[in-house]
């Protein structure tokens, strides 16, 4: 029979201060996700060794994975916190490590500013850019087979995953990271979209771009969402480089 | 879309956020949305939409909003095709449209399982260009630097400033990675605040749903309406931290709701043969089937499981079945491609594969049709919303807007599915419009005034926070997490499909109790100058939600008869036939609108006329198609032809 707690394991602190580790015990329960088990620690906020502390802060919002908030390090790999079962990871009891991602500064314990990610989403000019929000009649159409590829790519959460577990994404790279290169290839794609597709291939080819992927591959494997993101990145890897001796041609 | 369409006016706005935007809760929405485009002929037209709509809220909504939505939607919908919403597709390249509760019209429009994401995306691209621009002046000079959009992330409401007119003139915020508040201006304030769901616990609402911003404003003054009408959607899946949905597309893609016709069979659902199933809707409601409105479907699927004893592998749950849609010709993938973003909550959060098994589910709290009341302008002539009024959208306090789930206005007693983002939408496409007119009409700008109105709210505030930061030890005893907890499983319990008088005395008894309570509830944490303290924030928001918890009770024991949403056996002429008192739907006393006034001592309840000019009552009977008096050419003639 399996144990009747869960067993977690939380590197907490404050920003970039020291980190400490807390152990907690709480009441295991049927279909019980990472978040009831911080939820139990809120409610009675003592650690395995008796003492006193302060509820764990964590962020979260939809607890559908649909949001991307909750987005964790457990047992080392970066995930959502809501959709992470516990008795699939801890199916005999085994301790539960939570950590907040490495890739982003620290707010406090788990909670990260993942402020850098909408910010390559300017860069990139990551939207449809619409005549204005008054009547204009119907969009564009698109064929079946185009929204089926447009769909899961518009899908992305800006969670963190890929860049959490990507090598080339970190503080002292500019990397954009491959959730924003997917994103380009999403947008370039729209009927209406593809009229700016120039001025988004230039954002990807400069400073953080696609040249910094060093082809390492994990980011798909981590993706909560199964976007194709390798497929994205070689292809806007074709596109950026048919501009780039596009480009070339065009001066010589 | 209030942002926008304040930015199109060329005014710059300040976008405060609980959460990063792109992480709000409107992401959830999974069904899509209701637009009376008629793309499949069948003679579906807004008036239809808009009539469907008003009766589907029982008669309680004000109709000339609900008409100028309705007319809106098309519109709204293509607006969103425009900015890269991937919707479904017909073969010719088209929006695709299903089917949701309440109509017989294929009238949503949907972008996989995951419409609210897509739709916020959209809106929030749109906005995030707005940050890229930059102001420009009268004489379309631009100031360097200040971009027309600045959005702060991570900022909690904790009150608004109001002048010695009591308009609203801004408001304090709390940065939540720091700790610390500060005040903003604004000619004109707008809460976009979303619903109040936690307040009773679990529901299928993002847990930041607590209601907090618009509890301040009521506590500061403003009218909340409606409170009492919450919707339980019929399809959830229970769990420990959240109630799940699993949406209504579900079954407007053919999934069917039963439960074996045995009481005692304790066998797997997929193990009992047709013949033994009870499709207790479809046998109800033979027209509708398994798309009745919400509010029926949760009493139903409540009543044969709770009063008559039926059960899904012996536990307090109904099956919802789509393992009969995989024997079709377009097969699993076709279920899949429609159903996909859906399916997967369930196969990933109960573990087990819904294409193979039907899924349990039981009633959860879903919406909150009540909400900040909020004034609207009739236009004459067509029978909507005038179309630039300061009027639409503006809560009793002068200068302070709401929209989306924050507000009263679309719904009435009881939702229709796929009718809220429009709502949201149309709603935003209002206030901003609005909100500029309300700008434009002031003689003074919020920042001409002296600093001090906004210092002497910054430093009650300031105040307010130390005091709960400081709560520790002594006669602090309570845990605010435990207190939520309790007031959830009461509200739950009591406050939601079924509601008796005796029991709602009791609640709002318990609730008076909580909210001494709260007075000694402990901080949990010291708050550390400069870092962010989750508890502490909680602590605000406990108290917003119990004076919520407190306006839903009240309004709901007042309220003596059974509408939309708002449900009391004791007052159902079917199940007691020679009782005088067991009205039904009870339009001569209680065709009404419920408004709650804050008071130090408790909710105050008050009553307004609800403005039914554009389309006769009817009662609301789902057992046969009522049509609407009026039909415009089109729509007259093929429902005609049906
Ligand atoms: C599971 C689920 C499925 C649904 N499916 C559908 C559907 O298919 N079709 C449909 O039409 N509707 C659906 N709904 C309803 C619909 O999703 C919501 O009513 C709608 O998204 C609410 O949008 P909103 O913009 O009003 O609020 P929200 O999306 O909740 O946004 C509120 C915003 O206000 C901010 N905020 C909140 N409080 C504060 C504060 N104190 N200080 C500062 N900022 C604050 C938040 O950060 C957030 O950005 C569904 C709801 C649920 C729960």
């Amino acid at each position: 029979m399996a144990e009747q707690v869960v067993t977690l394991k939380i590197k907490r602190g404050e920003g970039g201060g020291p980190s400490r580790w807390e152990e907690f015990k709480v009441p295991r329960k049927p279909m019980m996700n990472v978040i009831s088990c911080l939820m139990e620690i809120q409610k009675n906020p003592v650690t395995v060794g008796g003492g006193n502390t302060t509820p764990v802060n964590w962020d979260s919002s939809c607890l559908e994975e649909v949001c991307g908030a909750c987005t964790m390090v457990i047992n080392g790999r970066a995930r959502q916190s809501c959709s992470t079962l516990v008795h699939e990871i801890s199916p005999n009891g085994e301790p539960i490590v939570l950590e907040p991602m490495t890739k982003f500064p620290r707010v406090r314990d788990l909670v990260v500013d993942r402020q850098r990610m909408f910010d390559s989403l300017k860069r990139v000019k990551a939207w449809i850019q619409v005549d204005g929000s008054h009547f204009l009649g119907a969009g564009p159409k698109v064929s079946q087979e185009d929204q089926e590829v447009m769909y899961p790519l518009s899908r992305c959460m800006t969670c963190g995953c890929c860049v959490e577990s990507c090598p080339n994404y970190n503080e002292r790279s500019a990397f954009m990271g491959p959730q924003v290169i997917s994103l380009v290839r999403l947008y370039n794609m729209h009927p209406s979209g593809k009229m700016q597709a120039g001025a988004r291939l230039d954002a990807i080819m400069g400073d953080g771009g696609i040249a910094d992927c060093g082809k390492a591959q994990n980011c798909v494997k981590v993706c909560p969402k199964q976007i194709p993101l390798t497929e994205s990145i070689a292809v806007m890897g074709r596109e950026t480089f048919k501009r780039a001796l596009f480009g070339w041609l065009l001066k010589g | 879309m209030t942002v926008i369409k304040l930015c199109e006016a060329g005014i710059p706005v300040d976008l405060l956020s609980l959460v990063p935007v792109k992480r709000s809760h409107s992401v959830c929405a999974q069904g899509g949305i209701n637009a009376s485009v008629n793309i499949k002929g069948e003679g579906d037209s807004p008036y239809t939409h808009f009539y469907e709509t008003v009766k589907g809220g029982d008669f309680l909504a004000n109709q000339p909003p609900v008409k100028g939505m309705a007319d809106a939607a098309p519109g709204i919908v293509f607006m969103l095709d425009r900015m890269g919403v991937p919707f479904n597709r017909t073969p010719e390249g088209n929006l695709d449209f299903r089917r949701f509760g309440g109509t017989l019209f294929h009238r949503t429009a949907f972008a996989g399982a995951t419409t609210g994401q897509q739709l916020l995306y959209a809106l929030d691209e749109q906005v995030r260009r707005w940050e890229t621009i930059t102001v420009e002046d009268e004489r379309g000079v631009t100031i360097p630097g200040e971009m027309m959009v600045r959005k702060f992330e991570y900022f909690d409401l904790t009150g608004l400033v109001l002048d010695s007119g009591g308009v609203c003139r801004g408001v304090v915020v709390q940065d939540l990675k720091t700790g610390e508040q500060m005040t903003f201006r604004g000619d004109a304030v707008c809460l976009a605040t979303g619903g109040p769901g936690l307040v009773f616990g679990r529901s299928t609402n993002s847990v930041i749903n607590t209601g907090s911003a618009a509890a301040i404003a009521y506590q500061q003054g403003a009218l909340y309406g409606n409170g009492e009408f919450i919707q339980v959607h019929p399809t959830a899946i229970p769990g420990q931290d959240k109630l799940r949905l699993i949406s209504e597309s579900v079954r407007g893609e053919g999934g069917r709701v039963w439960v074996p016709k045995d009481r005692n069979d304790r066998r797997l659902g997929k193990d009992i043969p047709e013949g033994e199933r009870y499709y207790f809707l479809e046998e109800r409601y033979p027209k509708y089937r398994n798309l009745v409105p919400r509010d029926i479907a949760s009493r139903e699927i409540f009543r044969t499981v709770r009063h008559e004893g039926y059960s899904a592998e012996g536990q307090e749950a109904a099956y919802l079945d789509v393992t009969h849609l995989t024997r079709t010709p377009a097969g699993k993938a076709g279920v899949r491609k429609k159903l996909e973003g859906v399916l997967e909550i369930y196969e990933k959060f109960v573990g087990v594969d819904p294409y193979e098994n039907p899924m349990k589910i039981f009633p959860a709290v879903h919406y909150s049709m009540g909400g900040l009341w909020v004034d609207f302008e009739k236009d004459e002539s067509t029978g909507s919303l005038k179309a630039v009024s300061p009027r639409n959208q503006m809560t009793n306090i002068p200068g302070l807007f709401a929209t989306g789930e924050a507000d009263y206005q679309y719904h009435g007693a009881n939702r229709l599915g796929a009718n809220s983002l429009l709502s949201c939408i149309y709603g935003g496409m209002v206030t901003g419009p609005a909100m500029a007119a309300w700008r434009e009409s002031r003689k003074e700008s919020a920042f001409d005034l002296s600093s001090s109105l906004f210092d002497s709210e910054l430093s009650r505030r300031r105040e307010e926070f130390e005091a709960l930061s400081r709560r520790a030890g002594g006669e602090f005893t309570v845990n605010p997490y435990r207190l939520h907890h309790e007031l959830g499983d009461m509200m739950l319990t009591k406050v939601t499909v079924e509601r008796h008088n005796k029991e709602l005395d009791d609640v709002i008894g318990k609730i008076k109790e909580y909210q001494a309570q709260w007075h000694k509830c402990a901080a949990l944490d010291t708050a550390m100058k400069g870092t962010m303290s989750q508890p502490v924030v909680f602590l605000r928001h406990l108290k917003g939600m119990l004076d919520l918890a407190e306006i839903i009770a009240a309004g709901a024991r007042a309220r003596e008869e059974c509408r939309g949403a708002h449900y009391k056996p004791d007052f159902d002429p079917e199940l007691h036939e020679n009782d005088p008192k067991a009205v039904g739907r009870d339009d001569a006393h209680w065709l009404k609108t419920t408004l709650a006034t804050y008071t130090p001592e408790g909710a105050k309840l008050s009553y307004e006329e609800v403005d039914v000019s554009l389309e006769k009552l009817a009662k609301r009977d789902y057992g046969k198609v009522s049509k609407p008096t009026k039909t415009e050419g089109a729509s007259a003639q093929a429902s005609a032809e049906k």
